[in-house]
């Protein structure tokens, strides 16, 4: 396929990683900030390729991890007891809430439907006038776009029963609350292509500046990230923290003005809660007031979020690169992707799952 | 009642065009269904009989296997699911190492269900059963309200006579073997969920399902006797893999590069985040040989119907001096580097992002 497979030709791979086994002459600690690149490390077995004295440390960057599971109760909520048909991405079925997730609620009789689009939401909302629909939107600032595009398209069609209950978040606030965090070890970021291909680069600028370290907005695919460390590598070696472009095919510095105009029509920046991080300043997005109608937590009176029993998980030390997923004491023992106990475990994009099921085939201290 | 009466006869079952409760209650409506429907399509002198069962008469080594089929949508491309579960029983029976014989199959009707669908799933299954040279030889059918079922449900029993010298069993697998592949793999659970509503792919990919035993029968023909051989179907060729492993006590070690996965199949499963060695595939065949018959197993496959595209796609490592293996698969990635492949958790579901 272009555009993927010159990106996994072994070849430049190897080059790759040979120019930055010669560019690291010390220790480093890197976080990638997206699940997609935790999945993609492990997923091609790149932990092999790099330096020893490189550290990846895996972000929080997976929407359905960072999902608090006080959302996903209102969700199973809303399907079990208001009995709206609920439409949302794969992975959100298969997340704790705090008494069970969406996948037994189904069991259990509610009508869960999956859809890879907003847009399908809105189809199955209109194909079925009569029922109540919520569109369970979670995800960063890359699928926010898609989901403010549905709540106009329903404020157009007037359609009565459709409404979203809306889980984004943005990455931005989550890399300042690790950079605030006392016990933060990370120097480099390779930041979320995908989410910068929206929101671009300028809220980078100010937290590289003010926390002197590098951020490379990084692709997806082996070569990109190999090359992303290697910007960050080059940049922490030279002793310079920028903010550098390293998926230039698909992100501009500034962004997608169209799709952050959408987002802003129907969104405002607020407070958010995250899992593993508890609220995030500005780190997520609400309907704003003018779009109430379509916010499902307002429509079925179901504002506050329950409480999250604790179960022996520690996403919360996972999330922010302070634990490594399997010298957890629950990873693999009581936690796998049979039985999550916590999100990273649920979605192929958490760290967890990514190294459960792609784990190394030699257990040492070096991990990808 | 003789079977070649019926096939003249121009009265739609019952009269009815939708299948109703007393369709299944054993009166007259039902046998007429039996009749119209399902003699018709499947004919042999067994069904003709109308006994209770079939007496058969079997000498030397028999192959037994029973599935049930419950795919949604029923028809997509390249199959239904009457094909399916045809093809289903028989590479069940091929991975024994068996040549399928005979079967029995018990249709759950839902209350609702167009006739002509009915005869239609009948007929594609009747046909699929001659292709692969397996008669029917007992059924039941049932109907549940409407609501209760996803149109029709058919469960198989499968027999077959086992063709190979020794029983195929992941034990005799032995550090050394090669692993072999008949062909793609993810077609078959590709084509079924783009067929589902809501995934707004646009691409067309026909579904594998097929009978392996032309593959197997090329195998015997070269003189080539697998040690193991399993079809890759829910879990994909990923889950099979890592079954054998296990089962087998042996490390698997197996090339990403080698495995063959069509372009549309490749891309649909980038842009829905799944990942093609977990989909499933139904007229493929994984088959464990010595070291020794690899090369002409492959040269029997690529000659025979199905197995075109057969390959090497890896090996069982040697483990180091008095050890066993661990039960592992390894899968080099084509880039430089290696993991683990593990079992399939829950069901595919396509990603967020």
């Amino acid at each position: 396929m272009r555009y993927v497979d010159e990106f996994r030709a072994p070849e430049r791979i190897e080059r790759a990683a040979a120019a930055l086994r010669r560019a690291v002459t010390r220790p480093w600690v890197i976080m990638e900030i997206c699940g997609g690149q935790t999945h993609a490390f492990a997923r091609w077995g790149l932990g092999e390729l790099l330096p020893a004295g490189l550290e990846l440390v895996h972000g929080p960057g997976c929407p359905v991890c960072v999902t608090p599971e006080g959302i996903v109760e209102i969700a199973r909520r809303i399907a079990l007891e208001d009995g709206a048909v609920l439409a949302t991405y794969g992975d959100m079925l298969r997340v704790p809430g705090t008494s069970g997730d969406l996948l037994a609620a189904r069991a259990s009789g509610a009508d869960v439907r999956v859809v890879t689009s907003p847009l399908d939401a809105l189809a199955l909302a209109r194909s079925m006038p009569e029922r109540e629909l919520v569109f369970f939107g979670v995800g960063f600032e890359t699928t926010a776009p898609a989901t403010a595009s549905v709540v106009a398209l329903a404020e157009r069609l007037a359609l009565p029963r459709f409404s979203v209950l809306a889980a984004h978040v943005r990455v931005p606030p989550a890399i300042e609350a690790i950079l605030g965090d006392d016990e933060v070890r990370v120097q480099g970021f390779l930041a979320a292509g995908h989410v910068c291909t929206i929101e671009g680069t300028g809220e980078y600028h100010p937290i590289a500046a003010k926390h002197r370290v590098p951020l490379v907005v990084t692709g997806f695919e082996p070569l990109d990230l190999l090359e992303g460390l290697l910007r960050a590598v080059r940049q922490l070696e030279a002793g310079r923290h920028e903010v550098e472009i390293q998926y230039g095919r698909a992100v501009r510095a500034e962004g997608n003005p169209e799709a952050r105009r959408a987002v802003d029509e129907v969104f405002e920046v607020v407070d958010a809660p995250w899992r593993g991080f508890g609220t995030v300043a500005r780190g997520g997005l609400a309907l704003r007031p003018a779009y109430e109608r379509y916010d499902a937590r307002v429509r079925f009176a179901r504002r506050s979020l329950p409480i999250a029993e604790p179960n022996g998980c520690r996403a919360a030390e996972v999330l922010r690169g302070t634990l490594k997923p399997d010298r957890c004491p629950e990873f693999g023992v009581r936690c796998t992707p049979d039985a999550p106990l916590g999100a990273p475990m649920v979605s192929t994009e958490g760290a967890c799952s990514a190294y459960h099921r792609f784990r190394p085939p030699v257990a040492s201290g070096a991990q990808p | 009642m003789s079977a070649k009466l019926e096939l003249d006869c121009p009265v739609p079952a019952g009269s009815y065009e939708r299948i109703v409760l007393a369709h299944g209650a054993g009166g007259r409506l039902a046998e007429r269904l039996v009749d119209e429907v399902f003699r018709r399509a499947f004919g042999g002198p067994e069904l003709a009989n109308g006994h209770d069962g079939a007496s058969l008469v079997f000498e030397g080594p028999t192959a037994l296997t029973t599935d049930g089929f419950t795919v949604r949508p029923l028809f997509f491309p390249g199959g239904d699911i009457g094909s399916l579960a045809i093809h289903g029983t028989v590479n069940d029976l091929v991975s024994c190492g068996a040549e399928p014989t005979h079967f029995t199959a018990s249709f759950i009707l839902e209350e609702g269900l167009l006739v002509t669908e009915l005869e239609r799933i009948a007929r594609s299954m009747a046909a699929a059963a001659r292709e692969a040279g397996l008669v029917l030889v007992a059924g039941d059918t049932k109907v549940v309200e409407r609501g209760k079922g996803d149109g029709v449900y058919i469960a198989v029993t499968g027999l077959g006579r086992v063709r190979t010298r020794e029983p195929l069993r992941p034990s005799r697998i032995t550090p050394g073997d090669r692993v072999l592949l008949s062909g793609p793999v993810g077609d078959h659970g590709l084509a079924v969920v783009l067929a589902r509503e809501a995934l707004s792919v646009e691409a067309v990919i026909e579904s594998d399902s097929a009978s392996t035993w032309p593959l197997l029968a090329a195998l015997l023909e070269a003189g080539v006797e697998p040690h193991c051989m399993r079809d890759p179907t829910r879990g994909g060729l990923a889950t099979v893999l890592v079954e054998l492993a296990e089962q087998a006590g042996v490390d698997l070690r197996v090339s990403e590069r080698a495995i063959p996965v069509r372009p549309a199949v490749a891309d649909a499963c980038e842009l829905l985040g799944l990942d093609p060695l977990y989909v499933a595939c139904e007229g493929r065949l994984v088959i464990v040989v010595p070291e020794a018959q690899a090369q002409p197993a492959l040269a029997a496959l690529r000659a025979a119907p199905g197995g075109a595209e057969a390959c090497l796609i890896g090996e069982v490592s040697h483990t180091t001096e008095g050890r066993s293996g661990r039960g592992r698969v390894l899968l080099d990635s084509g880039v430089g580097g290696a993991r683990v492949l593990d079992r399939l958790a829950g069901e595919p579901i396509p990603r967020i992002c």
